[in-house]
């Protein structure tokens, strides 16, 4: 099966090559090239020209956020090692923050790596983005216009979107009286013990901001104060601060309430029916997971290559539909099913896009702030807890006080 | 034995390997500790973490009351399995250290699973109609979480403490009129010091700086000093030096912890000697 399928490869990648060497004026109208019976990419680009190179491309993207050959799904990587030549040494990250660390750190260099809207205007401030050459990713033209040009990147010089979402609230049918409607019924005592919360600061602020009516980027320090007070408010009710837990808790009815990213949403109402989700009329976070190739990057053309690649419809489709996120180019979407194509969930209308709203970098005095008030508000229960650290002083000296003591009276006996 | 100069030169790979990878490192989380984001030297970090204080105060808190409870359930498991025939204790060792094969990740998850509000020990209260009860995303359950992690690490330094009790110590004791408690406070514990001082650190140590517990079973809410510092470092802000500064402080803790044991294991060795 597997030989066959690689046979028939071959040939096809032949017949390309030789059409595309032999004919490049007619290369508009070439046939496309059929990797395996799910993919195919454009026959009028050429994907092997780093074949004889033995390249290896270091792809660092989110846990679970490509088709990976697990649970049934197409190996879109496996595919592109077949089709190019150039293997992947793919790993993932969990958050944003441990990207940009483990960037920082400097102990690893990465070919292509998959940051958040924010982080992409980071790292873009910070000269650790190379510039893109679009004449590598003719699939660029394939993303729809509503997806390119946001503020943290506004002439995608570095960042190609791969997935799009928002964020809602997910609420389980069965244990809610009246369906949630706003970010505010996250407050409500109604349901104390009842509700999650995001276990990280930025997505929990932006929540809180937008209870308040105010934008989830704060311009000063004095903003986030207030804005965090408003989680304060909020911690009697919160039964716990989480974020991939979420899906066990909210899938075995844990909780009656929580906030979450749409595309995980809809992976949780089909293991558990009872659950719904609704985009709070606040408003909410729209984000664009994006591909970027770091400036320390060896092979730069080959990461835009693999870039090239991710943005073939066949293959993009692949990953929207294991990921369960949704997809900025504008062919996929046509390939969805109809359920998926017109789920409020996945592609919400303008009255919710019209209102979302997209994270901007944040000056280091506002991020260091916005931590700082986070761990203070979960650590902020006991009361007369300055006298701890006093307590804790004061027995440190007494311990010292005590071993200085003994060591003398040992040293006096010893005299003896 | 080997001559010294011998004997020197075989432990020079690990010597090596410790400059590099524990004294330098510890060296640069000083040096972040006391400069700020610009290299220069600065103070602040470490006044800065004033206003942590109640999460300082709550992790030596937490990690002292689970070493306590450690420390009154694995004193009679080690006084137990020391008293045993040699055979049986290898076998009662090995169920001591089962636990210990699994994924403490796995392990901690499992009690999530089981302290939930819906989760298993609620269900099985729920059959005779008590409950439910609320025990996960509390203090009690992250004491729980240590207590269950690092109670192996109390029970091995205890029980070999006190295989080097000679049985014939508790029966002249016992000839000589000692009730239970005369014979525990007057020579059990006073012959398990060293064990006892071993123990309290290997539970208290890694109870203090743990981070995962909290998270799993605290719910988020009950932030550990662990907990705070891997936030500057995978946080928002990314800010290595309060990081570094926490992780110092964390450090004095931890060395007075060792002091204070260590100081009981001296005086054992003075009534030895």
């Amino acid at each position: 099966m597997k030989q066959s399928k690689r046979t028939l490869l071959s040939t096809l990648l032949c017949a390309a090559l030789a059409v595309s060497g032999a004919l490049p004026a007619l290369a508009e109208d070439v046939e496309p090239i059929q990797i395996n019976e799910d993919l195919s990419v454009s026959g009028d680009y050429d994907w092997t020209r780093f074949a004889e190179d033995h390249i290896t491309l270091n792809v660092y993207n989110w846990g679970l956020y490509i088709s990976d050959g697990s649970d049934e799904s197409v190996d879109v990587l496996s595919a592109f090692e077949e089709l190019t030549g150039i293997k992947v040494n793919y790993t993932t990250f969990d958050s944003n923050e441990s990207l940009y660390a483990k960037m920082k750190s400097g102990g690893a260099s990465y070919d292509v790596i998959f940051p958040s809207d924010y982080m992409v205007g980071k790292m873009i401030q910070e000269g650790m983005l190379a510039e893109l050459d679009y004449s590598n990713i003719p699939n660029f033209s394939r993303i729809g216009e509503d997806y390119r040009g946001w503020s943290f990147d506004p002439d995608n010089a570095y960042s190609v979107p791969y997935t799009w979402g928002t964020t809602g609230i997910i609420y389980n049918t069965t244990m809610v009286e009246e369906a949630p409607t706003r970010w505010a019924d996250l407050w409500d005592v109604e349901y104390a013990g009842n509700v999650l919360m995001f276990n990280n600061s930025r997505d929990a602020y932006a929540i809180a901001a937008k209870k308040l009516g105010r934008s989830l980027n704060p311009g000063s320090v004095d903003e986030v104060d207030l804005v965090m007070k408003e989680l304060q408010a909020q911690k009697s009710v919160v039964q716990a601060y989480v974020m991939d837990e979420i899906f066990d808790k909210m899938e075995g009815g844990e909780a009656a309430m929580a906030p979450y990213y749409a595309g995980d949403a809809l992976t949780m109402i089909e293991d558990n029916p009872d659950l719904a989700f609704v985009s709070p009329e606040e408003g909410v976070n729209f984000f664009v997971d994006s591909m970027c190739v770091p400036a320390t990057s060896r092979h730069k053309e080959a990461a835009e290559l693999f870039i090239n690649y991710m943005c073939e419809p066949t293959v993009a489709y692949q990953n929207c539909d294991f990921i369960g996120y949704s997809t900025p180019l504008t062919e996929v979407w046509e390939m969805l099913d109809d359920d998926l194509k017109y789920s409020p969930i996945a592609y919400p209308d303008e009255s919710v896009m019209s209102k979302a709203e997209v994270f901007v970098t944040l000056p280091d005095d506002v991020n260091a702030e916005m931590d700082a008030k986070w761990s203070e508000m979960k650590s902020y229960d006991e009361s007369g807890s300055g006298w701890l650290v006093v307590a804790f002083l004061l027995a440190a000296l007494a311990v010292s006080a005590f071993n200085i003591w003994r060591k003398m009276r040992k040293k006096v006996r010893d005299n003896y | 034995m080997l001559r010294s100069k011998a004997s020197r030169w075989a432990a020079a790979p690990y010597l090596v390997w410790m400059c590099i990878f524990i004294v330098v490192p510890l060296a640069i989380v000083v040096w972040y500790a006391l400069t700020d984001a610009n290299g220069f030297f600065t103070l602040a970090n470490l006044t800065g973490i004033g206003r942590y204080a109640s999460v300082f105060g709550r992790s030596l808190l937490l990690a002292a009351e689970a070493t306590v409870i450690c420390l009154v359930l694995a004193f009679p498991v080690g006084y137990f399995l020391s008293r045993l025939r040699a055979n049986k204790q290898h076998i009662m060792l090995m169920l001591v250290m089962l636990p210990m094969w699994m994924n403490f990740l796995l392990r901690t998850y499992a009690w999530m699973t089981l302290l939930e509000k819906n989760g298993l020990i609620n269900k099985l209260l729920g059959l005779f109609g008590i409950g439910p009860f609320n025990m996960i995303n509390t203090s009690g359950a992250v004491v729980l979480g240590m207590v269950y992690n690092y109670l192996p690490y109390m029970i091995l330094p205890l029980y070999t403490a006190m295989t080097k009790i000679d049985n014939s110590v508790v029966e002249a004791a016992q000839d000589l009129g000692a009730n239970v408690f005369q014979i525990l406070l007057r020579v059990l514990i006073p012959l398990a010091r060293p064990g006892i001082a071993t123990g309290i650190t290997m539970v208290f140590v890694p109870a203090v700086s743990t981070f995962i517990i909290s998270r799993m079973l605290g719910g988020g809410a009950n932030l550990l000093i662990g907990d705070l510092i891997e936030l500057q470092f995978l946080g928002n802000s990314y800010n290595l030096n309060l990081g570094s500064a926490m992780s110092l402080v964390l450090m004095v803790i931890v060395l007075l912890c060792m002091s204070f044991t260590s100081s009981f294991d001296e005086e054992e060795m003075e009534g030895v000697m």
